[in-house]
């Protein structure tokens, strides 16, 4: 599975790309939803817990913490932004 | 169109003088003319809106030049809005210019948005843009929204026709401990060039229903790789249920009421007796300086040590750069809403360069 990361969630994962591996969503079968990916990030990376407003993708289109998601799917993290 | 100034689009057999026709009669609203708003308000009014309103009430500094093209070195100090109104003005006379030498608040927005036909978001901030979006879906106007951070962008044109909004995306305002915000964030200076054109072209089809909007789309521009990946997203119809503006935006964090500058802050200290001014430093770098005034007590006791505060007095806070200032000055808010709080922008970094 791939992460793309933008804003904020780029600089506290610090790279702009994650790769999670099979054995983390598959073997264990522990991530099927948006929101068990949400947690299980929030777990390596906790300063992301404080990130109130955060919009995820699922390949491209803006998904819900129930999403299923699978191995093959592109997600981004997407923070609001401000600046002008 | 007597003459032939907007041939080169007007040629265009998409375009033709119907799309100019339409620019010509447009009321259109730019919130800001900082990294954003120039290029969105050069463009439009080189293209030929008719009606351009401008919302702005800095004035030009140093640290703008590097992204706001328009100033020069000899705007410095200058009313924003007053050179920004010489430059269109030199630039299209036909231009009917609306300028609003204030900051969006929630007691103006709708009178002001009242008078245009769609709003360009150029602000620097949640507050500001939370409150654009619910004052565009009460008064029913598009909005197109474009935001910088570092070396990216983001676009999109809400409340189109019924479409989603910026709510539909980002449901409420990021706490400001949260999210980089103000001017506090590094910009890359080409990247608000590059998504305030964006924005323009998007206001020009807003207005002349050439190709099609940004709707329902979230452009994301990231700089560093020249990506640029698009988002769709639906309308979650509850955030159009909007029946008036809420009673605060948590503007405190950028409205100006609530922060001095170490020249006012060295003005107070002259001027006045027993201010009240708290050091949220640790005690560590309050030892290393101190305003004699300062009472020391760092970020992290603040609420352990809340009753060492006066909440009759005004407060002023102060920390080494403005950012842990500001967030006690959040902080304290919460605690006591009725207090009077100020913040010392740039610390004592900037106390210490200004004002020795």
């Amino acid at each position: 599975m791939t992460i793309l990361l933008f804003g904020i969630t780029k600089d506290i994962i610090g790279t702009d790309t994650l790769a999670i591996s099979d054995s983390t969503t598959i073997g264990t079968g522990k991530i099927q939803t948006v929101r068990e990916l949400k947690s299980h990030l929030m777990k390596i990376y906790p300063d992301l817990r404080s990130l109130s407003s955060l919009a995820v993708a699922v390949n491209n289109s803006y998904a819900k913490d129930d999403k299923i998601i699978n191995n093959f799917d592109e997600i981004a993290l997407i923070p609001p932004v401000s600046g002008g | 169109m007597q003459n032939n100034r907007y041939e080169r689009q007007t040629r265009l057999k998409e375009f033709g003088p119907e799309a100019q026709e339409k620019l010509s009669n447009a009321r259109v609203l730019v919130v800001g003319a900082g990294g954003l708003g120039i290029p969105i308000l050069l463009y439009l009014n080189a293209m030929g809106v008719g009606t351009l309103g401008i919302i702005e009430n800095d004035t030009v500094e140093i640290t703008n030049l590097q992204r706001q093209v328009l100033y020069t070195e000899k705007d410095l100090g200058r009313s924003k809005l007053e050179v920004v109104t010489e430059r269109l003005q030199a630039q299209n006379s036909q231009t009917s210019l609306k300028l609003f030498d204030t900051f969006l608040t929630r007691d103006n927005a709708l009178e002001i948005f009242a008078q245009f036909d769609v709003v360009v978001d150029g602000s620097d901030n949640f507050p500001t843009r939370y409150l654009i979006n619910d004052a565009c879906v009460l008064l029913k106007k598009p909005f197109v929204s474009g935001a910088i951070q570092g070396f990216e962008g983001q676009l999109s044109v809400f409340n189109y026709n019924g479409g989603p909004t910026y709510r539909c995306l980002f449901p409420s305002i990021p706490s400001p401990e949260d999210i980089p915000n103000c001017n506090e964030n590094g910009v890359l200076g080409v990247v608000p060039g590059i998504i305030g054109n964006l924005q323009a072209l998007e206001a020009v089809k807003v207005i002349t229903g050439v190709g099609r909007p940004l709707s329902g789309t979230l452009l994301l521009f990231d700089g560093l790789q020249n990506r640029y990946q698009k988002i769709n997203f639906a309308l979650q119809p509850e955030n159009l249920n909007i029946k008036t503006l809420q009673s605060s935006y948590g503007g405190q964090y950028c409205d100006l009421g609530t922060t001095k500058s170490v020249e006012e802050l060295q003005q107070l200290l002259d001027k006045e007796v027993n201010i009240q001014l708290i050091d949220v430093r640790t005690e560590a770098e309050f030892e290393a300086f101190r305003l004699s005034e300062a009472l020391n007590i760092p970020l992290d006791e603040l609420e352990l040590r809340v009753a060492e505060i006066d909440f009759k007095k005004p407060i002023y806070l102060i920390c080494q750069s403005g950012i842990r200032s500001e967030k006690a000055l959040l902080r304290l808010q919460e605690l006591h809403k009725e207090a009077i709080l100020y913040h010392v922008v740039g610390g004592v970094n900037k106390f210490l360069s200004s004002c020795q």
